[in-house]
């Protein structure tokens, strides 16, 4: 193989619950500090322990962040994966593995160089306890990896000083297996490899972050105060993140006391009534879920919807059907979140492609959910959630105020002649709002059954239309209120690439790859729904769009169809949605093979 | 429901609370339940209750779930804030206002439908939580606006109006909620609102989950011979265990009772639920006691009334979570935004 600097991409397969997650971490964060663009998708398995997990990373110094599904070199450290290991490396790639005990033969490909670095003999030598001597395997072998990609040692040693800075000996521990690792690795073979590192300068303004926490960062900047929930994978950790990020930030400096409360519920239904009823008396509040979470809270939306009710509502996507598998990602949400409960509904939806986009668009749900008084869908998935992607820094403006809606103060109520909630005073379909325990005159009475513009229970069909009509009107209204579309035109492009979400760094990998083959594309990326003018005029302008996501149906063509109008004929299907984060080379083969078969 | 608004008409002659108030003032819409029914007694005791206390009503928050019992929050308190929520679900919308905003007076009415059977889930969950509220289960044994199935509460053996018995285990709210850990529990009649009134009170009172079970008759579907939950059986066998009287903050408590047979609660905003009559060897404030008594009367067929268990010592959500004095709802951006430089600041640690 010939030299490959700060291109390549590797794997390490282990067991989980056996500290490789720490060992990943360290080499993430080493090749990120080496200045080096990197990204890591964590493939793990629906168990606490002894189950096979990956941990994939991929350095491109031209900064593409895709998964790539070939390996230039393994680390296979889970005798129950090897074969499956072994058929991902690419051919003149290398495999390293546990040479404590020897390989199949079975295993052994021509086309591939074996690295056999005794981990475990070295590990039981040096340290004593079984507990030990399995979690120091796992850094030893960051030690043996330093040395072959060419890792620099002061960055490994600072970032192990920083993590175990108040717990002595396991920084002991930890130097001396990454010590053993990388001596052995040295002494024997020819280090570093022709896939290596080399210090870059192209990470300094950025930094490595799960959308998760990102989008935990965005409700607390956003001033949310109630979080209701109910453990689910993979969004478990947005409330987890909320809350460390509130202990921090939002304790009285004096007292302790707390500035939120985090409520646990029994299930997802009551999750969302809590947000519903938190709002309503004027709270931010959010829920954190996944498909199946949605799917129980189709009530709650409903008369959210309906009643005009704000709730945001992070729908972290991962594959269904029913529970499908909890730990692999899809797009499979998008229908379900635009049209959420029983009768005629539409929702306002926010499609992060990162991290830093989750954090920017948790905060704008909020201002979303008041001004519009409805649910908002912050609709990310478990890639963007639970893997460490590299993003430009975040950045907060000091001068953001936050956009209450039309909430009647104490004054305003005291000023006004009289107050009807449904009313449609300004003309936007946005009526005003009035929260309890402010006014005599600010109370009504809020319902999901039938009401009129006045507040009043009705079963007359005109004024339960006007009502329902009205609400069509202002959500049809924030099709101008949510992020624009992501654009890049391609000059002498005739077709387009759409698409939504995470696919985006697929997207554009592959557009620069057909570029070389002579494929233009225009690209555009919803980021918001209603869909706005932006979205029809890109579409009406080509005869082709390719429309690329990850969802076995199609659903986001289908909401383009249902919402623009926009002809079936126009819109070219590129899906894949197996659960793994979509690669380059999944939207240039069905690109491709859109185009040769129209030939 | 309705929108017939009730005409306020404010007779000069009409006697004024401390805030100069009527009781008119304290009214909602028209109901629009049968003649007779139970519910709308109970509305008349919540209405006595409030505008004895001298509450304001715009402070307060009336929430239901879906079913008769659920509309009536309609028919009182027209200056409080209503919702009419989904089937079963009040309780977590209630946790979330509560939690949003504690000032808020919370009252929240519910059946045997709405608690018992499709939100049996929530109320166990908003008992366990403690949420700060009265919650106010008017039970009936049926379903009324399907017409006429039978509810979780219905008694083995009791009939429906057209014959059919019962033949499932029935589940009492009261003996669930001291299972559960509630702080506060007590029974009532629709027909008793000398009993009502007090126990509503220091209900609103208490710091925590008030939970009240009246059996409130059905008149239309429920109120036949062969029903435990009609006006006549429950008259023939209530038992009434323990009066509570209920003592506002600025009153002074008299000692008009006899050694052994009283025994004083201080509530957490400083007024006094004063038990009287107890029955021989009762204590309101022992869980399983309580829980034992009821049963044993249970066993012959009688249905054990008043407050029946009273926590002293009850912690609710807010307590728990050690939340700043006040509403959450209305604390400034800049008190929950850390800003700019801290973001800067906390990246350090995603390098």
């Amino acid at each position: 193989m010939s030299s490959r600097v700060n291109d390549f991409a590797f794997k390490i397969a282990t067991a989980n619950g056996t500290g490789s997650a720490s060992a990943n971490g360290l080499i993430m964060q080493a090749i990120f500090r080496m200045g080096v663009p990197v990204t890591g998708k964590n493939v793990f398995p629906s168990n606490i322990q002894g189950l096979p997990t990956w941990y994939e990373i991929r350095v491109s110094k031209d900064g593409y962040t895709a998964r790539t599904p070939t390996f230039d070199l393994m680390l296979a450290l889970n005798a129950a994966t090897y074969a499956k290991d072994v058929a991902e490396v690419r051919s003149g790639g290398y495999l390293m593995f546990d040479s404590s005990w020897p390989l199949d033969d079975k295993l052994m490909r021509p086309d591939v160089t074996y690295l056999g670095v005794p981990l475990a003999e070295m590990c039981n030598a040096t340290f004593k306890g079984v507990r030990e001597r399995i979690l120091m395997k796992n850094i030893a072998y960051a030690g043996a990896l330093a040395a072959l990609i060419g890792m620099d040692t002061e960055i490994i040693s600072a970032l192990t000083k920083e993590k175990y800075a108040a717990k002595k000996p396991l920084l002991e521990s930890n130097e001396k297996a990454i010590a053993l690792g990388y001596d052995y690795a040295k002494a024997h073979f020819p280090c570093p490899l022709p896939i290596h590192l080399e210090k870059m300068d192209a990470t300094k303004d950025s930094i490595l972050i799960d959308g998760n926490t990102a989008a935990a960062l965005g409700a607390v900047y956003a001033g949310a105060t109630v979080g209701a929930w109910y453990p689910i994978t993979p969004a478990t950790s947005v409330m987890e993140a909320f809350k460390s990020f509130c202990m921090k930030y939002r304790r009285d400096p004096e007292t302790k006391q707390k500035k939120f409360a985090i409520l646990q519920a029994e299930d997802e239904l009551a999750a969302l009534g809590m947000v519903i009823g938190a709002s309503w008396a004027g709270a931010r509040a959010f829920t954190p879920t996944a498909g199946p979470g949605i799917s129980l809270m189709n009530e709650f939306i409903g008369l959210a919807y309906y009643a005009e009710i704000p709730a945001v509502i992070v729908d972290v996507q991962r594959t269904g059907p029913s529970t499908g598998m909890p730990t692999r990602t899809q797009q499979g949400d998008l229908m379900m979140c635009a049209y959420a409960s029983h009768g005629d509904t539409r929702h306002i939806c926010l499609y992060p492609s990162d991290p830093r986009e989750a954090f920017e668009m948790a905060t704008k749900a909020f201002d979303l959910a008041e001004r519009f008084q409805t649910p908002v869908f912050l609709v990310s998935d478990l890639d963007i959630g639970m893997n460490d992607w590299m993003v430009p820094k975040l950045t907060w403006d000091d001068n953001y105020k936050p956009d209450r809606g039309k909430v009647l103060s104490a004054e305003d109520l005291e000023k006004a002649k009289n107050f009807y909630r449904y009313l449609d005073v300004d003309g936007d379909g946005i009526p005003q709002r009035s929260l309890p325990g402010v006014h005599p005159k600010g109370a009504y009475f809020t319902r999901g059954s039938g009401h009129n513009k006045l507040g009043g229970y009705t079963e007359d069909g005109d004024e339960y239309q006007e009502v329902l009509d009205r609400i069509a009107r202002k959500v049809q209204g924030a099709a101008k209120a949510v992020p624009a579309p992501f654009m890049r035109p391609t000059p002498g492009a005739t077709m387009g690439l759409v698409t939504v979400g995470g696919c985006h760094a697929a997207c554009m990998e592959a557009m620069d790859l057909l570029a070389k083959d002579g494929i233009k594309l225009n690209y555009l990326r919803v980021r918001g729904f209603p869909f706005g003018d932006e979205v029809r005029q890109f579409l009406d302008q080509h005869e082709v769009n390719f429309v690329v996501e990850q969802n076995r149906d199609a659903q986001l063509r289908s909401l383009l169809m249902l919402d623009l109008g926009t002809h079936l004929e126009k819109l070219e299907s590129v899906r894949y949605y197996a659960g793994f984060p979509m690669s380059a080379h999944h939207v240039i083969s069905g690109v491709k093979a859109k185009l040769e078969k129209a030939a | 429901m309705t929108y017939i608004a009730k005409p306020k008409v404010h007779h000069p002659s009409l006697k004024k609370n401390e805030i100069g108030l009527t009781r008119r003032d304290y009214e909602g819409a028209i109901t629009t339940l049968c003649a007779g029914c139970g519910h709308d007694s109970i509305t008349a005791a919540v209405i006595q209750a409030f505008w004895e206390l001298s509450i304001p009503p715009h402070k307060v928050a009336k929430l239901s779930g879906i079913g008769c019992s659920s509309k009536t929050p309609a028919y009182f308190l027209r200056e409080a804030h209503g919702f009419n929520s989904v089937h079963g679900r009040m309780p977590a919308v209630a946790t979330g206002a509560n939690a949003a905003n504690s000032d808020l007076i919370m009252i929240g009415v519910s059946g045997d439908g709405d608690s018992l059977s499709i939100g049996l889930g929530q109320l166990c969950h908003a008992i366990r939580r403690n949420v700060n509220m009265l919650y106010m289960l008017e039970n009936n044994g049926v379903y009324g606006l399907t017409k006429g199935q039978f509810s979780a509460s219905a008694d083995p053996g009791s009939t429906a109006k057209k014959g059919e018995a019962n033949t499932m285990q029935a589940i009492d709210g009261a003996l669930l909620a001291l299972t559960l850990g509630a702080t506060f529990v007590a029974r009532s009649f629709s027909g008793d609102k000398a009993q009502l009134v007090p126990i509503i009170q220091a209900g609103l009172a208490h710091r925590g989950f008030a939970f009240i079970d009246i059996i409130s008759p059905c008149v239309t579907f429920n109120d036949h011979d062969g029903s435990t939950k009609s006006y006549a059986y429950t008259r023939e066998h209530k038992v009434e265990v323990v009066q509570a009287d209920f003592v506002p903050p600025a009153e002074e408590i008299s000692a008009d009772y006899q050694e052994g047979s009283a025994k004083n609660v201080m509530m957490h905003d400083g007024s006094w639920v004063k038990f009287r009559k107890l029955a021989k060897d009762y204590d309101p404030t022992n869980r399983d006691s309580a829980y034992a008594h009821i049963r044993e009367h249970q066993r012959k067929g009688e249905v054990v009334t008043g407050l029946l268990y009273l926590s002293p010592d009850s912690k609710d959500v807010h307590d728990q979570n050690d939340t700043v004095p006040g509403a959450l709802y209305n604390l400034p951006h800049a008190q929950l935004c850390p800003g700019n430089d801290a973001l800067q600041k906390l990246q350090q640690q995603f390098r």
